[in-house]
């Protein structure tokens, strides 16, 4: 007789599985950052290349931006599994779907938030970020972008059964993104000007404690509707 | 081992069926029968817990599924009209993901069973790549190395050539002699042993 596997067994082999697909489709990882790139690029296009004016609101264009490429890489996450009916499978598997959907954000985060995480103290620097601020920004966005995936998850997980979706997606998870937004952006500007990062690092990080805690449950209980 | 007592299931005003019982035991094969829309998909996914838009009551081995989900699970093998095979991936990654969230298994199982159901040379391959039958075959193959003992299959015959359909009848018939208990949906006609018919129509 064969031995089941351990929960955790099964919560590597679903991570593992989508870094794979994620490799092995390389539009994957490379349009979330082109196109956060190409956003970030934009404001400075569009609004003035006054350096003045561009350090004042980078913090906010590198956030809106990071927000932005995360929404268009959320529909990866279950669109493929549902039409191949691998999300059956996943559904079917005698472990805690829990487990298997934080797996799945977390290899989203680590393909579509990190880069983004990773290449903005150079979008930072093109924007004339002041220098003060590049830790405040490199951190918020480390411990805000994870939360990003993690409720966008959940929208992702409601629509994904619906035949056209259009913009249904973003009206759902861009509300409920827009604490982290403030939070990341405030501590960016604050501690520019010489209030303590900790504290919101604090709020950060309790807030992504809390949607790794809640959010996967959620995105669990919308993936059981949307199969039915 | 499974049991159903007065099923009713209705969609969109319709009523898909009412007052359905059945009992399937180890060692037997149910075969679904029904036209087109009468159900059987939904039934088979009622059954698995995939569907609750149902009224009536399932048991598994006399206990309610709900209240036994993780044993249930552990031992159903379910393959639906999507195969859950990604396209990107190979056969043997593929199955690498989709046995594991049952059960431990080392490549070399994995790669007698596609072998077995004529996929060797093409473990490598990326799924996109194989015919409608092929990828219907690496879903099979799970056949092969899940021990579970209940088999619930929609429409599995469909995309197979000749051989395929022998060899995957075989399959059954080995499963069912083992103990283990098959639910199946097709319009081909099986010569098994014990088999049994539920007509939806």
């Amino acid at each position: 007789m064969t031995e089941h596997t351990t929960t955790a067994a099964a919560f590597r082999a679903t991570l593992a599985r989508d870094l794979l697909i994620a490799y092995k489709r390389k539009n994957d990882i490379v349009n979330p950052f082109m196109f956060f790139l190409i956003v970030a690029t934009l404001f400075p296009i569009g609004i003035s290349p006054d350096p003045q004016r561009l350090g004042e609101i980078a913090a906010g264009v590198l956030w809106i931006s990071a927000l932005l490429a995360a929404m268009l890489s959320m529909d990866n996450l279950y669109r493929a599994d549902y039409e191949d009916g691998s999300l059956e499978q996943l559904l079917l598997s005698p472990h805690p779907l829990y487990f298997m959907v934080l797996a799945k954000n977390i290899s989203h985060w680590l393909v579509s938030g990190l880069p983004v995480v990773l290449a903005s103290p150079l979008i930072a620097y093109m924007l004339n970020l002041p220098a003060d601020a590049y830790f405040a920004l490199f951190m918020t966005l480390l411990l805000g972008t994870p939360v990003l995936s993690l409720l966008g998850s959940i929208g992702v997980a409601l629509t994904v059964g619906l035949g056209s979706r259009g913009l249904i997606l973003a009206v759902i998870t861009l509300p409920m993104s827009v604490p982290v937004l403030i939070a990341g952006t405030m501590a960016v500007q604050q501690t520019h000007n010489g209030a303590p990062l900790t504290g919101y690092l604090a709020i950060l990080g309790a807030m992504l404690l809390v949607s790794i805690t809640l959010a996967p449950l959620a995105s669990a209980a919308a993936l059981r509707i949307s199969i039915n | 081992m499974l049991t159903a007592d007065g099923l009713f299931c209705e969609r969109d005003d319709r009523i898909l069926f009412q007052e359905l019982s059945f009992r399937l035991g180890e060692g037997e094969v149910l075969q679904v029968q029904g036209s087109n829309g009468s159900g059987k998909t939904t039934l088979l996914r009622i059954l698995c817990g995939l569907h609750d838009g149902y009224e009536g009551e399932i048991r598994w081995y006399g206990e309610a599924i709900a209240d036994q989900e993780e044993n249930f699970f552990a031992s159903l093998l379910y393959i639906g009209h999507r195969v859950g095979v990604n396209k990107v991936l190979t056969p043997l990654e593929n199955l690498r993901w989709g046995c594991s969230l049952q059960q431990q298994v080392s490549d070399s199982t994995i790669l007698a069973a596609l072998a077995e159901l004529g996929l060797h040379g093409f473990e490598e391959s990326q799924c996109f790549t194989l015919s409608a039958g092929q990828q219907q075959r690496v879903a099979l193959a799970r056949l092969l190395i899940n021990p579970a003992r209940l088999w619930i299959l929609d429409e599995p015959f469909t995309t197979l050539d000749s051989d395929g359909v022998a060899q995957l009848e075989n399959l059954l018939r080995q499963h069912a002699q083992s103990g283990g208990s098959v639910l199946v949906t097709t319009h081909h006609k099986l010569s098994l042993a014990s088999l049994e018919i539920l007509s939806l129509d």
